[in-house]
């Protein structure tokens, strides 16, 4: 096979943004490319589209010999392609382990137990992740993380690897060691095919390969050399920008730096003397130490995580050190001093201004919040505009703007107030070569000339290299403080990397220093025996390996878990207690103008009702009306003057009563026991006074079946257990797809041979566990605390109920397939599940007494069902016998949901 | 605390908002339409009641029993045989199944006062009460008008006549409407003030403005006073436009009166809102907690059931938020046109509440917000 990969007129497009426009290109076997170009050029898309894990749209592209249209093609290849997407372990779960993270991965390609061990420990050992085997992803430096990342790609013995921007972010010491595995890996598999996207241009030397992309288009192709010979540059990054439109260069001005005078600024800005912060047992930045002098640039660089962010956050007075001192401008550091925040401009790691501002919007809102007098505030914000070239763009909100214009409008908020001090934060990471120049440009402007001091910090060597003097920061410690030339000197290093690197190796322990290459063949040894187990048992690892994982994650996440438990828990009880109809407790007084022993006697039959609690009489017509007015009082009765009298001689009296309409449903109940009382206390009068005449011609003899107390909880609790299994099952796994969407692990989906239905099912399995325990949890607390009485077939609530919670998972994963993001995931469902519940299912008003769209969608939920059901068996003794409707309407759900979430689910990145 | 700098703020919450056109709309659905439907779509107590018959009598006067039940409060009865009853009953088809025994009119025209089974499913909570009542009503009076060839009313000697204050024809909607509008307050406050600081937390916004020179209760007053006045100022045009305009519910107290303890309630709950984003660390969880604690504030405050009738423990633990206070000066109010003389222990109560709230937030929020980020 020649080529390896071939494609022409591929083209994508999102929305109005082309990503990658007519790309023709062909690849042999077994060399390694570099595709090289900055942020957002398209250089992630093209490798997604490769890597079979984003959708084609035009153009056609052939990898491994097969059309990437064919869905066939692109399972039959799965195994020979390995994927590291990019960002820092993006495709790995940072709550797992090492070894659980491989073992996941080992599962889905449907290695044997034995294989997976002898793999894993066999990759471990040659990147030197093996001592580290049981530390959860997330802990790992941003180093072991790739080197994790490349070992979980590996774990399968790919032919095409391919490699989205795997050192972004990482130290040197570990970039190189990185290198250094890839060129073991290539020399012990020559077969293998490498494709690699870097930003870095420096890394890309030693491909043999290069492919030069810019806004979507190939600028050139050819060997390092290749490109360095037709620009007549020495470097690639000159190279690059050589190679670029004659438009855009125009903009271009290579960066000068005019020295900096230590004599004339003999003044300190910032000083730190044994910085320390710590968050628990982590020590974030240990005993940093350092002085700038005012207009000095410094830097600060470091890889990831290093504590370079930490050490500038307390600098701004975000966080308060754990221990050491630090002066800024003269005065000592304190997290809530106002008076010198005046005096610094601070830009943060990411974009952090308003984005429902527009540009001007939010350099005014600045001003202002930084007291620069009222009629100042226009013109400071036209000079920004102006110096920072943003007047074109004034009204326009921040999210429509190039990543390059946002930086700079970032610096012109920043320097709004005429800061003496600036401190940056990472300004340029993600930000294209010639962007990066120019606002570097500024900054040595407004050193130099403004005389303000910046404090910068950088992973870009070369950016270093601009600095008048640069602090090595590594694992929370600065190695080394001095001016670049000095610190090259020092370690007689070629360039400043280089000198880095012997800094970093210096300061690490040699021990954990393996040596790759002594392992390197015996990966290639180990693969000849390799049995394949049917189709069917390999999918089922597959699945069981999801199931296993979800359930990992799921323990190390207490707050999904308290909800699951604890949330339905809460809920029982507060539905339980809230949703009452028992009107008890009822306040009322009576207005008793008789005062006789007859109205005495109708006094006693009220307050002896278990339904009413007597307040104080009312003593006038304004005092029934202040009580009734504040609700103090729910009802008032009148007994008119004489009432003794009247009914002594049996003449027709009227006694008033007032009930508090403010709640209609309680004032109905009130009617009812009123009416009641009276007709009980005039029977017996009746019957006192021997008068017994034949009220009625017949007897209504009433049943209360089920529940003879007629308590509210008897009927609430079995309906509220249907609710809670609708609402916080779905509600559990809506957010376990679409975490993965958001977080970017969904690639594990898109690139390896899981199905749509074993990744669901996958998912599904440890929540349907975890849902059937808190239902236990559930009967329990209501047999137990709420004293209903369990009369039917326990055995077939469990059943049914498992069923149930089945469903309401399958909905709460076709919830999470329609949306992206855990909010929209968290609304939808909570609306999808809480309305038919709550009204339709008829755990209030039956289903049959509704009408319209709500009749319907109570008449084939499956809530109405097991609602159904749950009573039947808690209050009316049912068995299987009765209730196999319900089972059957329930069972038949599952399928139809979980098809639809397959249906919807992509199987690969639209 | 400068005043300039939490008005600058509040411009630029406001600012936020109405550059989010789906909050915008979800507020103005929760304000109006939600309102409108909720209030109209509460049933009355009895609607639709599912009621059959085993009519082993069969004669004139069973069949004008049958014949009485009609919609809307009952469904058509249906006939059906002896044998069924238990399955009926089991699985929920009809709420109430009336047996009427043979020879039932010749055993009345005989004064033997024969005996009519009601079996009432009493699970069904709601309408087996009243239900029965009704049920028991009709067949007794068409019992009578059946004897006396006519209807009539049977006279006591002593009436008890009732008169329901506040709201004479006990509308529901009334009560629904006004409630619903409580929980939208409620639920739009906390989402507004807490959600917009989860917002600024994840996007490293809330980072940049703690470097800036405002202290922290300059940024939370301002989030609470945009808010405030978005949902204040929706709240009075619900009162006027959706309340007594399209539902057209007479408000006997000062609209006034209650604007003010709705402002309460908003510095309250938005300090909540604040408290609650300083407890969750991302927009999920900030979502499962909203969850969490709206549920039980809704349905515990004394807006959908009487709190009377509430277990004692969760009645005082429900005095402790501002809901409950809300629901009693706001019913207060709007139904029973009490004066700020009555309901003033309610706007202490709020008050306070808010107060605690606020303070409490206040000292989270450096701690929280500034090393989350």
């Amino acid at each position: 096979m020649s080529h390896i990969i071939e494609c022409s007129q591929l083209t994508v497009r999102y929305k109005s943004t082309t990503a990658i426009d007519n790309i023709k290109l062909s690849i042999p076997a077994g060399v390694t490319v570099g595709i090289i170009g900055p942020d957002g050029v398209g250089k992630s898309t093209l490798l997604s589209l490769i890597a079979g894990e984003r959708m084609m749209q035009q153009g056609s592209l052939q990898v491994l010999g097969g059309n990437m249209r064919d869905k066939k093609h692109r399972e039959a290849i799965c195994s020979d392609i390995a994927y590291m997407p990019q960002g820092l372990g993006k495709n790995l779960y940072p709550t797992l382990s090492v070894e659980e993270n491989l073992q996941f991965f080992a599962k889905l390609f449907g290695h044997s137990r034995k294989q997976r061990r002898t793999r894993i420990d066999n990759l471990t050992k040659r990147t030197g992740l093996y001592p580290f085997l049981s530390r959860p992803a997330g802990k790992l430096s941003g180093g072991m993380k790739q080197k994790l990342g490349l070992c979980c790609a590996l774990i399968h013995d790919p032919r095409l690897l391919i490699l989205d921007e795997p050192t972004t972010g990482v130290d040197p010491l570990a970039r190189s060691q990185f290198w250094a595995l890839i060129r073991d890996i290539h020399t012990a598999q020559p077969n293998i095919t490498v494709l690699v996207a870097t930003a870095y241009m420096d890394e890309a030397q030693q491909f043999n390969h290069l492919i030069a992309l810019n806004a979507g288009k190939i600028l050139a192709t050819g060997s390092p050399q290749d490109l360095l010979a037709r620009t007549q540059t020495s470097n690639l990054e000159s190279a690059f920008i050589a190679l670029l439109p004659s438009e855009i260069k125009h903009h271009h001005h290579s960066v000068e730096v005019q020295p900096y005078n230590a004599a004339i600024h003999s003044e300190t800005a910032i000083e730190a003397k044994n910085l320390t912060m710590k968050f628990g047992d982590f020590v974030a930045v240990d005993k940093v130490s350092f002085t700038i002098g005012k207009g000095e640039i410094f830097g600060f660089l470091g890889s990831n995580g290093c504590g370079k962010s930490t050490t500038m956050k307390m600098l701004t007075g975000l966080l308060p050190q754990t221990s050491g001192e630090a002066w800024l401008l003269g005065s000592p550091l304190a997290a809530n001093d106002i008076n010198t925040r005046y005096r610094v401009g601070y830009m943060s790691q990411s974009f952090s201004l308003y984005t429902e501002l527009t540009v001007r919007q939010n350099l005014v809102l600045h001003a202002k919040l930084f007291k620069v007098p009222a009629n100042k505030v226009e013109g400071r914000v036209d000079e920004m505009l102006n110096r920072f070239a943003l007047f074109q763009h004034q009204h326009n909100l921040p999210h429509a703007l190039p990543l390059g214009i946002r930086q700079r409008l970032s610096l012109a908020v920043a320097m709004v107030h005429k800061p003496e001090v600036l401190i940056l934060d990472e300004p340029t990471s993600g930000v294209d070569p010639i962007a990066r120049d120019n606002f570097w440009q500024l900054l040595i402007t407004l050193a130099r000339q403004d005389g303000v001091t910046i404090f910068i910090s950088t992973h870009f060597m070369n950016e270093a290299a601009r600095c008048d003097r640069i602090s090595l920061m590594h694992a929370g410690k600065v190695l080394i403080t001095d001016t670049p030339e000095a610190i090259k000197a020092q370690k007689s290093a070629d360039t400043l990397e280089a000198a880095f690197i012997e800094y970093l190796v210096e300061a690490q322990t040699p021990s954990t220093h393996t040596n790759a290459s002594e392992q390197g063949l015996a990966l290639a040894a180990s693969t000849t025996t390799q049995q394949t187990p049917s189709r069917r048992a390999k999918g089922l690892r597959r699945l069981l390996s999801y199931a296993s994982r979800e359930t990992l994650e799921l323990m190390r996440d207490p707050i999904r878990l308290t909800m699951s438990f604890l949330g339905s828990m809460v809920l029982m009880v507060v539905i339980g207690y809230g949703i009452t109809m028992d009107v008890e407790d009822l306040s009322y007084a009576v207005f008793d103008r008789d005062q006789s022993s007859i109205s005495l006697d109708y006094r006693n039959a009220l307050s002896g009702s278990r339904y009413f609690d007597e307040k104080p009489a009312i003593t006038s017509y304004a005092d029934m009306d202040k009580r009734m007015k504040s609700g103090e009082i729910s009802l008032a009765v009148e007994i008119p003057p004489e009432f003794g009298q009247y009914v002594h001689k049996g003449e027709q009296v009227e006694i008033g009563a007032w009930i508090d309409g403010a709640m209609p449903s309680r004032a109905e109940t009130i009617e009812g026991y009123v009416t009641g009382i009276h007709v009980k206390w005039l029977l017996q009068q009746a019957s006192q006074m021997s008068q017994a005449q034949s009220s009625s011609s017949i007897n209504v003899v009433s049943r209360y079946l089920y529940n003879p107390d007629i308590r509210s909880l008897v009927a609430i609790v079995p309906a509220v257990i249907p609710m809670l299994l609708l609402m916080i099952p779905a509600l559990l796994t809506s957010l376990a797809v679409v975490r993965e969407k958001e977080l970017g692990s969904i690639i594990n989906l898109y690139v390896t041979p899981v199905s749509k239905l074993e990744f669901l099912l996958g998912k599904q399995l440890p929540y349907i566990a975890t849902s059937f325990i808190s239902f236990l949890l559930l009967v329990a607390m209501a047999v137990w605390l709420f004293n209903v009485p369990l009369k039917g077939d326990v055995l077939a609530l469990f059943v049914i109920a498992l069923l149930f919670v089945t469903f309401s998972t399958s909905f709460g994963l076709l919830a999470s397939v329609f949306t992206n993001s855990q909010i929209a995931a968290i609304l939808l469902t909570t609306i999808g599940t809480m309305v038919p519940a709550v009204q339709f299912a008829g755990m209030i008003t039956p289903v049959s007494a509704l009408e319209g769209a709500g009749r319907l969608i109570g008449e084939v939920h499956p809530v109405s069902y097991f609602l159904l059901a749950s009573r039947g068996i808690f209050s009316k003794g049912l068995g299987f016998g009765t209730l196999d409707f319900a089972v059957f309407a329930i069972a038949i759900a599952i399928p139809i949901t979980l098809w639809l979430a397959t249906v919807l689910l992509n199987k690969q990145e639209r | 605390m400068n005043i300039k700098n939490v008005t600058q703020l509040s411009i630029k919450e406001l600012w936020s908002l109405w550059r989010d056109p789906a909050m915008l709309i979800l507020i103005v659905y929760v304000f109006t339409v939600n309102i409108y439907t909720a209030a109209t779509a509460v049933p009355e107590s009895l609607h639709n009641a599912p009621i059959a018959f085993v009519d082993h009598d069969k004669s004139q006067l069973s069949n004008r029993i049958i014949d009485a039940f009609v919609p809307p409060y009952f469904l058509p009865p249906q006939l059906i045989e002896y044998s069924e009853v238990n399955e009926y009953l089991d699985t929920g088809k009809f709420t109430f199944v009336v047996t009427i025994p043979p020879n039932f009119e010749k055993l009345t025209l005989q004064g033997q006062q024969p005996d009519v089974q009601v079996n009432v499913d009493a699970t069904r909570i709601s309408q087996a009460f009243t239900g029965n009542g009704y049920i028991t009503e009709i067949i007794t009076e068409e019992v009578s008008a059946y004897l006396q060839g006519y209807k009539t009313d049977t006279t006591y000697p002593v009436q008890i006549v009732m008169r329901a204050r506040f709201n004479p024809a006990l509308e529901s909607f009334w009560f629904g409407s006004v409630m619903e509008l409580i929980n939208a307050v409620t639920m739009i406050a906390i989402i507004l003030s807490g959600a917009a600081l989860i917002r600024e937390k994840e996007r490293g916004t809330i980072e940049h403005l703690l470097a800036m020179p405002v202290s922290d209760s300059e940024i939370m007053l301002s989030k609470i006073a945009a808010t405030g006045l978005v949902v204040w100022a929706v709240t009075l045009m619900s009162v006027y436009g959706v309340i007594q305009g399209a539902l057209g519910v007479p408000i006997n107290g000062n609209v006034w009166l209650f604007m003010v303890a709705v402002a309460l309630q908003l510095f309250a709950i938005s300090s909540m809102g604040i408290f609650m984003a300083t407890i969750a660390r991302s927009m999920p969880q900030f979502g499962l907690l909203l969850i969490l604690v709206l549920l039980p504030l809704q349905l515990l405050s004394g807006g959908t059931t009487a709190r009377e009738s509430m277990p004692a423990f969760i009645q005082n633990i429900m005095l402790l938020t501002p809901n409950t206070h809300f629901v009693m000066a706001s019913q207060g109010v709007l139904y029973r046109g009490a004066g700020f003389s009555v309901i003033y222990p309610q706007l202490l109560a709020l008050l306070a509440i808010g107060c605690v709230f606020y303070f409490v937030a206040l000292k989270r929020f450096k701690s929280t917000i500034g090393s989350m980020a």
